[in-house]
């Protein structure tokens, strides 16, 4: 079974994020860029796929120069090959021309199964995995917590707000994923000495026969009109417990009528 | 006045069905771009359930598509229902709840009708600017869609829901589900315990607990609180990775994003991944036994101590004054 998983860089969650002001994109320069943490999930997924059941497992993400540094970490984990999409006029793309991007560089190579994490830490849509399987034409099985492969059927545990659904269907697929997934193994040294001499293709939009006028910030579908630091939440009350906490917590709850 | 589309999202409530509270916050929502439609798409029965409270939080229309084919295959026949009506009623916008379901129809709506989208959205006016809070609540975003019929995804408890009787004429959808969306079958629901406490995207009140719990068992004690207050409980990420708390529960970048009136922290020192999901929660509150943790920065009230002693007490106390 040959997969591709979807993977996406972004500024790391624990430092601080912004826009760039000079055109209300991600400030992708000036942070910390990381591996999207949810992507490391489907990695790992992946290959316990392809360790189970044989077949190649892909990287593809699309970003700038940078982004190679997540494609090695993915490749040290033991992903196979990667694609790495990149152009300069794709800087601003929205979440639909990026999804028609992702769609071509899919048709570059042949798969049964995409996974990706459900989510980035950075836009936060929780939407490419669907948009992909609206362009392709193909079964989109979402926010899985459990995935078991029998041939080509597909059985998730979709995570719900109460509980989950069980879900299935057939390759070619999407699957996302969610961190209750598994957990993530740590690149061995071994791996990332192999992931130096692992494969990377770099595609540019004249390879995947996009025109630049279909994407970037003036093609978007929507616009960031402005932005602002939220402001500094006021100082709070803080009181040390001299078992009277309890009661003080108490009155301040029912000062704000939640008592 | 030209209609706003709203997808219903519903919960089951008991053996019955019932409108889950975003539903009611986006047909508030609405009303600054239009006049609200709501569309129902599910089993069979589910518009007859839930038509009265639509009608009283403003749908002057209640567009049923109701069928199995719909119920039994995953988020994909519920765009073609939208794409459909978006084309039969001219739309002044589409407004889904920002929930995983919401947003990949979103995804899907907007391709099929060639429109832009915005996500996560907290408020919306007239001309359509929308308010969106990104980066862990660090960053105010005022943006507005460039192309064809805007589609919306509402953050769950941003609107207070306010009443406006309306006509809440009902109107069959006329629609055959294709077979390009039905490639994913729902074969069953399973619904995990939740001690009948409100779900958590939703609740109005969250306590949450974290590594300072120390244990499973002592999970019991957040539980208490919660229940004597008629709220949720949430766990950090410290809580689920150790095993105190069932993942689904968490709150926080990788878990669930919330904003209830009022959030409850408890032995949960504040880490930038739990912060990402309860930042704008309106009213804070924290127990902590490190009085440098940064959760008493976010803190409204906070309590430096012992949270064995402090929780218990707490909650005595609570159930004493609303008794």
């Amino acid at each position: 079974m040959n997969i591709v998983v979807l993977v996406k860089q972004v500024p790391d969650s624990g430092s601080e994020r912004t826009l760039d002001s000079t055109d209300n994109t991600v400030a992708r320069a000036s942070a910390d860029n990381v591996i999207n943490e949810m992507d490391e999930y489907a990695i790992e997924e992946a290959l316990k796929v392809k360790e189970a059941h044989g077949g190649e497992v892909t990287i593809l993400t699309m970003g700038p120069d940078s982004a190679t540094d997540t494609i090695r970490k993915a490749l040290s984990m033991g992903a196979d090959k990667a694609i790495h999409v990149t152009d300069p006029a794709l800087h601003g793309s929205c979440v639909i021309a990026t999804s028609a991007v992702l769609a071509k560089a899919l048709g570059t190579i042949e798969w049964d199964l995409v996974l990706s994490g459900a989510q980035s830490t950075d836009g936060g849509l929780t939407m490419m995995p669907a948009l992909l399987a609206e362009r392709l034409g193909v079964a989109h099985l979402s926010g899985a917590r459990k995935l078991t492969v029998d041939g080509s059927k597909l059985t998730v545990e979709r995570q719900t707000d109460g509980g989950y659904w069980t879900i299935e269907g057939q390759t070619p697929a999407i699957v996302s994923t969610w961190d209750t997934m598994n957990e993530p193994r740590y690149p061995s040294f071994k791996g990332i000495m192999a992931a130096k001499s692992k494969p990377v293709t770099t595609l540019s939009l004249a390879d995947l026969g996009v025109d630049e006028s279909e994407v970037g910030l003036g093609a978007a579908t929507s616009t960031v009109l402005e932005f602002a630091s939220r402001p500094p939440k006021s100082e709070g009350e803080q009181v040390n417990d001299e078992g009277d906490g309890a009661a003080k917590l108490a009155d301040f709850l029912a000062s704000k009528k939640f008592v | 006045m030209a209609e706003v589309l709203v997808l219903v999202e519903t919960v089951a409530d008991g053996d019955g069905v019932g409108l889950k509270k975003v539903t009611l916050e986006m047909l508030t929502a609405a009303r600054a771009l239009g006049e609200p439609s709501a569309v129902v798409a599910g089993l069979a029965g589910t518009a007859a359930a839930v038509k009265e409270r639509l009608a009283e939080y403003g749908a002057a229309k209640i567009y049923v598509a109701e069928s199995e084919d719909i119920d039994n295959h995953l988020v994909a026949p519920k765009a073609e229902v939208l794409a459909k009506l978006v084309g039969d009623t001219s739309a002044a916008a589409v407004l889904l709840p920002s929930t995983q379901e919401g947003k990949e129809v979103a995804g899907r709506l907007a391709l099929k009708i060639g429109s832009g989208l915005l996500t996560d959205i907290s408020e919306v006016d007239a001309d359509g600017t929308v308010t969106q809070v990104v980066f862990a609540g660090a960053v105010i975003v005022k943006s507005k869609v460039a192309k064809g019929t805007p589609i919306y995804t509402v953050s769950p408890n941003s609107v207070p829901p306010e009443p406006a009787p309306a006509a809440g004429e009902e109107i069959a959808v006329d629609i055959a589900i294709s077979d390009d969306a039905k490639r994913v079958t729902v074969v069953e629901r399973t619904v995990e315990a939740s001690g009948g406490r409100p779900e958590l995207t939703e609740a109005s009140i969250i306590v949450s607990g974290g590594r300072g719990v120390g244990s499973a068992e002592n999970f019991a004690l957040i539980e208490g609180l919660a229940d004597s207050l008629g709220g949720a409980v949430g766990a950090s990420r410290a809580a689920t990775d150790s095993g105190f708390y069932p993942h689904q529960f968490q709150v926080g970048q990788t878990g669930k994003t919330v904003s209830p009136q009022l959030y409850m922290a408890v032995g949960i020192s504040g880490a930038i991944q739990h912060r990402a999901g309860m930042q704008t929660s309106k009213t804070i509150v924290a127990i902590n036994k490190d009085n440098e943790a940064p959760i008493f920065e976010l803190a409204d009230f906070g309590v430096v101590g012992d949270l064995f002693a402090i929780v218990p007490a707490l909650t005595e106390e609570i159930t004493k004054r609303r008794a």
